[in-house]
């Protein structure tokens, strides 16, 4: 998170958003964010039910998902019946379990499954701390479930597709403009 | 880069990939995969890991995806079974049987037996984990179980596959790409030291819950079994929390002891491999996601393609997906030597 140190060299820096960008965002109020991340958990949680059947125990658990080049983090805990997201703008006061740690378009990238876990950490484009198994966890459950950004959003059937390719354009776009890892497409890598 | 492919005029060699999930398997036989590999979501296969794996009904409808697109699947009940519990490890059997799996790879012993006599007709793999990496050992399993195909470990020259290929009645399959075991597997303890649980029995090497990384001073620590197994500075690749690629004060020297982190790449090898008389080529990676399989399936894929057709050999860029950002190929050529 941006008001950790954005200077921080401990992570690598490549698909951060421009500071400037990131700083503007520090004055937007999270409610909206946070409204529509639940939505976006919730939609998710209902189509793919066998993902909590993935996270077992750890469904209970709660994850720091932590956007290192924005001004806020996220506390999810899917948890069966009653699951929990809120958006803070610090992680730093907050109790987790585990922390996921990348820039917001790698963690929407590892989201959508053109990124691949492993190869992030590998190259430090993504750093996990504390609960090693919980992180896992989630990582298969959301790899198995084939998320398709249009439905998590609640799109209508018919107009899920476009909205899907048209985000999945964008953020291709903005990681290649911005610098991040590159996406795997079965034919080169993201080496660095 | 390319490469030539020219005096490889065997058999083509199956492509063999891993499905740590059924998505991860559709993804497989999509990219090209021959056959795919996948487990339980139990202690009876050694990727047992959070959230991994497949249930009975998965399994089953894997099957049938897979064989409605020509691939076949392998079922890895390759963990060596718990005095008092063999049921498990037999009930996993029984499963697969039912769900129609090409072939089970199996390593213990009493479960290569049982399975045997229990089905006669099923295809039977030796695991890598069961450490058969000599002729007569080889041999011992093929003509007192009717084993069919042999995985070796990944401790052993091309020449010597060759030789070995050569003097057995079995199909060879060797590791082609991924994580890189330098031990001779299924006798592996390391993990048992520091964890209390080892691939061999649990499923896990390294297991998840008794790994930990912390950002500590301008580096990254991990830990294992609370052991400090390394510390990464900033900016440098990192790889899996093994102990066998964790690095050691040995002799006033602190070093890689046992290996660097690195990943197997056998692309630029695959004619000497097919000339050796490999039958089929495993990718490495139940825990990897779906981008790294069909990255490295396909890249397999192309190159397995262009040598059946003499063709020259595509060398995609893979080290990306590589542990440390590094390839090599390992004991098929003992450099060291």
């Amino acid at each position: 998170m941006l008001d950790v140190d954005p200077q921080n060299e401990t992570l690598a820096r490549r698909g951060f958003l421009p500071g400037r960008l990131a700083r503007a965002m520090a004055f937007l109020p999270l409610y909206p964010l946070e409204f529509a991340a639940f939505r976006v958990l919730e939609n998710t949680l209902s189509q793919h039910p066998g993902m909590l059947s993935r996270l077992g125990e750890h469904a209970s658990k709660r994850f720091a998902i932590d956007p290192v080049d924005c001004p806020f983090g996220i506390i999810l805990e899917p948890r069966e019946s009653t699951p929990r997201l809120s958006v803070v703008p610090s992680l730093e006061t907050c109790s987790w379990d585990a922390r996921i740690a990348a820039p917001l378009l790698v963690l929407l990238g590892l989201l959508d499954g053109c990124y691949d876990g492993d190869a992030l950490f590998f190259t430090r484009d993504l750093t996990i701390e504390g609960d090693t198994a919980a992180v896992l966890a989630l990582r298969n459950a959301i790899e198995d479930a084939e998320i398709d950004p249009g439905e998590a959003l609640g799109m209508p059937k018919l107009a899920a597709p476009f909205v899907t390719a048209s985000l999945r354009t964008i953020a291709t776009q903005l990681r290649t403009a911005l610098g991040a890892p590159e996406e795997l497409n079965g034919k080169t890598s993201g080496a660095p | 880069m390319t490469l030539t492919s020219s005096g490889s005029s065997q058999k083509t060699m199956e492509l063999i990939c891993p499905a740590g999930t059924p998505s991860a398997l559709r993804t497989a036989v999509e990219a090209g995969a021959d056959a795919v590999y996948c487990g339980f979501r139990n202690e009876t296969n050694a990727r047992n890991f959070p959230g991994l794996n497949f249930d009975d009904a998965e399994l089953r409808e894997g099957v049938a995806y897979a064989h409605a697109r020509g691939a076949k699947v392998l079922v890895a009940l390759n963990t060596f079974a718990r005095a008092g519990c063999t049921k498990v490890w037999q009930t996993a059997v029984e499963q697969a049987v039912a769900a129609k799996a090409d072939a089970l790879i199996l390593a213990d012993l009493g479960l290569i037996d049982w399975a045997r006599k229990t089905f006669p007709d099923q295809r039977l793999h030796l695991s890598v984990q069961a450490a058969a990496a000599t002729v007569p050992a080889i041999r011992f399993y093929v003509e007192t179980f009717g084993i069919r195909r042999v995985v070796l470990p990944r401790v052993l020259t091309v020449d010597e596959i060759s030789a070995i290929a050569s003097n057995v009645a079995c199909e060879i399959e060797v590791f082609a790409f991924g994580g890189l075991c330098v031990m001779a597997e299924g006798r592996c303890l390391l993990s048992s030291y520091a964890t209390g649980e080892s691939p061999n029995m649990n499923g896990v090497c390294s297991p998840a819950s008794h790994v930990a990384y912390a950002q500590e001073g301008n580096g990254l620590v991990a830990r294992l079994g609370g052991f400090t197994i390394d510390r990464y500075p900033s900016g440098k690749p990192v790889g899996y929390p093994t102990l066998c690629k964790g690095r050691f004060s040995c002799n006033a020297k602190v070093m890689h002891v046992f290996e660097e982190p690195t990943s197997l790449n056998t692309i630029g090898i695959l004619p000497a491999l097919q000339k050796a008389g490999v039958a089929a080529l495993k990718i490495e990676g139940r825990q990897r996601g779906k981008a790294y399989l069909a990255a490295t399936v396909r890249a397999f894929r192309e190159a397995l393609d262009a040598l059946a057709t003499e063709r020259q050999l595509p060398l995609p860029e893979l080290s990306g997906l590589t542990e440390g950002s590094r390839q090599t190929v390992g004991s098929y050529r003992k450099t060291w030597r």
